[in-house]
């Protein structure tokens, strides 16, 4: 049984200016020990499917479709069952660490908070355990009397991960981990991550929009664009042999060191990534197509088979229907 | 050798040919759509246009009582009216102990009350901004002694100050503004550095002084611009708490006898014993009309900060 | 160890600031004084004095030293509260005197109001700030617009017209009634007598605290660190409590500080509209007469009260943000 499964996932958010469908039909799941990469350009609906899986949303928000963690099914449950489940079955490192510590508390007591809450020991042995998370993730236990103002931001992104750890849950989900760290912090906190996971054989949903952080970490990829996924598969073979034009501008966009295809120089995307109210018609990516035809404005892929064990949204993958059947 | 394509112009392909404006052009406008972007904005925020609305009715008013006939004023003028009497249909606010019009000495009134806010505002407005930008755009020493001088006269009880101020130098209406000007420009000083901090932390400031850009070239040119709208909006509030100064001022008898504000009307008012003469029309009618205009200054005020400083929320 | 460094720092910014606004005034009371003041004082008499005797008047009251001198002098009366006599109000009598007689009624009125304004401003604040959009909400912002627009003297008279002209429930000035009570009766009769002042001055400054204390827990709730407080299965009512709160109150602290300047302000007017005998009235009174030495006390002792209350606010915010305490 998966850790994690989403099924025909969409969340609309409620705005003045109308309804945005953020996330428009996500599927995936996630098996324990597993590490899923989730990557898209900002705006995808990445971080929206990160805030849905604990209803993080407001009551406004319209979340739509299954979502299922630890066999609860999540958007059913009644709130308090809700606050059990949270940070107990799922915990999020969130994306801007540097700002997601309360900065008058100490750093100790809400590491401590997250055990309490949940009943799952007394304040000393709470205590105590914060102090061996914070070992775990290579800082020292007299720590926990410390102020967020008083760490680096690689320490606190690591407290952070401390915390996520609190409750001992089957799930993490890492929302741009690393993104606002310095480069050499960056290679720290992954490596930590990458060991932890290992080591705790936890599940993981990991989302970034750095590609080439994905490769090293995930066993699986899936790629997000305009709320839909359009290419999911082994990290390994989704970076170096994609099927969708978009997995290949991403990948490009990252090159790695010694690999040939970027000998000369990266190449960009031109364009931006369509607002959520005016997705373009038919496949939402053609306009920054590089091999758009002319049915692809007429024609919403779906993720057709693309190569053994993998799958991908395009009209010119292996198991797309035959485009006279589809054109209509 | 790979050849490359010749390169297309616009027009040649057939596009319409673009006016070339000169950068001054430009930059007019750039700012003209600005504004006219704000506007849209501003138009959906119902307490600013309600703010709005009562500063031109007001400001109607104003301009209205510079060329009125004063005569309705003068109690030598035997105008025959009853006297202290209640609002009436020839008389809507009624009269005050000399048979003379209420609603006149509010006419007359808005004229010095609005004045007296807005020059004392401009003053602060200036004094803060200079003093603001200077200190944020030279660090250390001069910036230490400046936030010093200026946290002194964010502290300053300033009633207190403009108390013995006005008793030394006298009731006159040029004083009252410069007190108040002198007295309340800390808050724009604090608010202009801050603005300047942040913006000096943009590249483009270091660029433009790689380039070799005088000092002042850089102020004017960038970082001005991003001051104007917060300094607008800041002023806006600034002329609500200008307006509350000068009538407690006059209440306490410093305003200029010769030019009475809402203020001075409601200290007469007072002295004569309207409270105990239940005479409510003349102290309400002055009374409302302050109300009135300081609301709608800090309407239009809020409505703009919230305009330039949008709270991104997602409900 | 931080927290003392922070106390003693705040406490010498105190006297540093102190220190110039009474350089400031003496600037003002005496080097920038327009005409003479012992002339002007001459004149206002009405009397006719001669020379020696202006010269005597003028010893006494110090100006015939040379001016550096004399900024010692003027710097130590005041730190002592040495205000000389008074010229005008009490002739012959001390002003720091006349100030102690006024200064405990309008001491419990200034800090009882405060307190009670701070405290239903920010209690409300929050529970808007909680729950904002809703009816009650825009009412309560409305009411706090209209309530912050409204200069306090104008406000003391709404509410003498009302509660004492239309419904006599409260006298309408003064501290105690004329016929000479006893015990408990008396302060029943001083509390009836205090009660509009007291409420003018909590109202007038009531709507700003509450629209200032929503504002900042508005901003606080848009943070990253609230988003991660529910994560963590934190029920509502302790995520406001223990994440937000805390957070939003300091910024509140900051601006209710910056007030306290007008709430003296404030203070003077409505002792004026209410003849409440207090210090506020006498500084009225020695405006209307020309007391400098009195207006010079009033002053100095605003000065003094307004940098305490500042201290007090800063205590307050070291105690609750611990990065001022441990930079």
């Amino acid at each position: 049984m998966s850790v994690l499964r989403v099924d025909d996932l969409r969340v609309t958010y409620q705005t003045k200016g109308g309804e945005v469908p953020a996330v428009r039909g996500v599927s995936f799941a996630i098996d324990k020990g597993e590490v899923l990469g989730l990557a898209g350009e900002s705006g995808c609906g990445k971080s929206t499917i990160a805030g849905a899986i604990l209803r993080l949303h407001s009551a406004h928000t319209k979340i739509e479709g299954t979502l299922e963690l630890d066999g609860m099914n999540i958007l059913e449950l009644s709130p308090g069952k809700l606050r059990a489940a949270r940070w107990t079955a799922a915990s999020i490192v969130f994306q801007g660490a540097l700002h997601a510590l309360n900065p008058v508390q100490k750093i100790g007591d809400q590491i401590m908070e997250a055990i309490t809450v949940h009943n799952m020991a007394t304040d000393k042995e709470a205590a105590v355990r914060a102090g061996a998370l914070l070992e775990q993730v290579g800082l020292p236990p007299r720590r926990i009397d410390d102020y967020p103002h008083e760490l680096s931001g690689g320490q606190k992104q690591r407290v952070m991960i401390a915390m996520t750890l609190a409750c001992s849950p089957s799930l993490i989900i890492a929302d741009e981990p690393t993104t606002a760290l310095d480069v050499m912090v960056q290679a720290q906190v992954l490596q930590l991550l990458r060991s932890l996971q290992h080591d705790l054989g936890l599940a993981m949903l990991f989302i970034t929009h750095d590609l080439s952080v994905l490769v090293d970490v995930s066993d699986r990829l899936a790629i997000m664009y305009a709320g839909k996924i359009v290419e999911e598969g082994k990290a390994n073979e989704v970076f170096h042999a994609p099927q969708h034009p978009y997995t290949a501008a991403l990948a490009a966009a990252f090159p790695a060191i010694g690999d040939a295809r970027f000998r000369h120089r990266p190449s960009g995307l031109g364009g931006d990534p369509p607002d959520p109210q005016h997705i373009p018609p038919g496949c939402p990516f053609h306009p920054r197509c590089e091999r758009a035809i002319e049915v692809c404005p007429s024609i919403v892929p779906e993720l057709w088979d693309a190569g053994p064990d993998r799958r991908a949204a395009c009209v010119h993958v292996a198991g797309a229907p035959s485009l006279e059947s589809v054109r209509s | 050798m790979k050849t490359e394509p010749a390169v297309q112009t616009p027009e040649a392909v057939g596009a319409p040919p673009v006016k070339k404006l000169t950068p001054k052009q430009l930059k007019r406008e750039r700012r003209k759509r600005a504004l006219g972007r704000f506007w849209k904005q501003f138009r959906h925020n119902k307490a600013g246009m309600a703010g709005l609305s009562i500063l031109v009715f007001f400001a109607v008013v104003a301009i209205y009582s510079i060329f009125a006939d004063k005569g309705a004023l003068d109690p030598t003028i035997a105008t025959g009216g009853p006297r202290l009497a209640g609002p009436s249909f020839h008389y809507p606010l009624g009269t005050q102990n000399d048979g003379i019009s209420v609603l006149a000495l509010v006419i007359e009134g808005s004229r010095v009350s609005l004045f007296v806010g807005l020059g004392a505002a401009l003053i602060s407005m200036f004094l803060g901004t200079v003093i603001g930008m200077w200190a944020g755009y030279k660090s250390n020493v001069t910036d230490a002694v400046l936030m010093r001088l200026t946290d002194v006269f964010l502290v300053l009880p300033w009633l207190a100050l403009a108390i013995v101020l006005a008793a030394m130098f006298g009731r006159n209406f040029w004083i009252i503004i410069l007190i108040i000007g002198l007295t309340s420009w800390a808050g724009t000083a604090r608010l202009v550095r801050a603005q300047v901090l942040s913006v000096k932390e943009r590249t483009y400031i270091e660029r433009s002084r790689a380039l070799g850009a005088a000092d002042r070239h850089v102020v004017l040119k960038h970082i001005m611009p991003n001051l104007m709208p917060v300094i607008f909006a800041n002023t806006i509030l600034t002329i609500a708490i200008a307006i509350l100064s000068e009538s407690q001022l006059s209440f306490l008898g410093l305003g200029d006898p010769k030019s009475k504000s809402w203020g001075a009307v409601i200290e007469e008012a007072f002295r004569e014993g309207a409270l105990t003469l239940h005479a409510w029309w003349w102290l309400m009618a002055p009374s409302i009309c302050i109300v009135l205009v300081v609301l709608a200054f800090t309407m239009v005020g809020f409505a703009m900060d919230e305009i330039i400083n949008p709270r991104i929320r997602e409900r | 160890m931080g927290t003392y460094r922070y106390l003693l720092g705040k406490l010498g910014q105190l006297f540093l600031t102190l220190l110039l606004i009474l350089s400031l005034a003496f600037l003002l009371f005496r080097v920038w004084q327009p005409g003479d003041p012992v002339l002007t004082w001459a004149r206002a008499q009405n009397a006719h004095y001669s020379p020696e005797q202006l010269e005597q008047v003028r010893h006494e009251w110090g100006l015939d030293i040379p001016l550096p001198e004399q900024y010692v002098q003027f710097m130590k009366d005041s730190l002592t509260f040495n205000f000389g006599t008074s010229t005008v109000i009490n002739p012959q009598e001390q002003v720091s005197t006349l100030f102690s007689r006024g200064m405990g009624k309008s001491l419990i009125l200034i800090l009882t109001s405060t307190m009670a304004s701070i405290a239903v401003g920010v209690v409300l604040g929050i529970w808007g700030g909680w729950r904002r959009q809703g009816k009650l909400d825009n009412s309560a912002m409305g009411v706090s617009m209209i309530l912050y627009s409204m200069p306090e003297f104008v406000l003391g008279m709404i509410l003498i017209l009302i509660f004492a002209g239309v419904v006599h429930w409260f006298p309408s000035g003064r501290y105690e009634s004329a016929v000479t009570l006893t015990g408990f009766d008396r302060y029943v009769d001083i509390a009836r007598h205090m009660a509009l002042p007291w409420l003018t001055l909590m109202l007038a400054f009531v709507g700003e605290f509450y629209l200032v204390m929503r504002s900042s827990l508005l901003d606080v709730l848009g943070e990253e660190y609230i988003s991660l407080a529910r994560a963590k299965g934190i029920r509502e009512k302790y995520v406001l409590r223990r994440h937000a709160v805390p957070n939003a109150l300091l910024p509140t602290i900051t601006l209710v500080a910056l007030s306290f300047g007008f709430i003296l302000s404030g203070v003077i007017t409505v002792e004026l509209v209410f003849s409440y005998p207090g210090v506020g009235k006498l500084s009225y009174d020695a405006l209307r007469f020309r007391d400098f030495n009195v207006l010079t006390g009033t002053f100095v002792i605003s000065v003094v009260a307004v940098l305490i209350a500042n201290f007090i606010a800063d205590l307050t915010y070291g105690y609750l943000d611990p990065r001022v305490r441990r930079a």
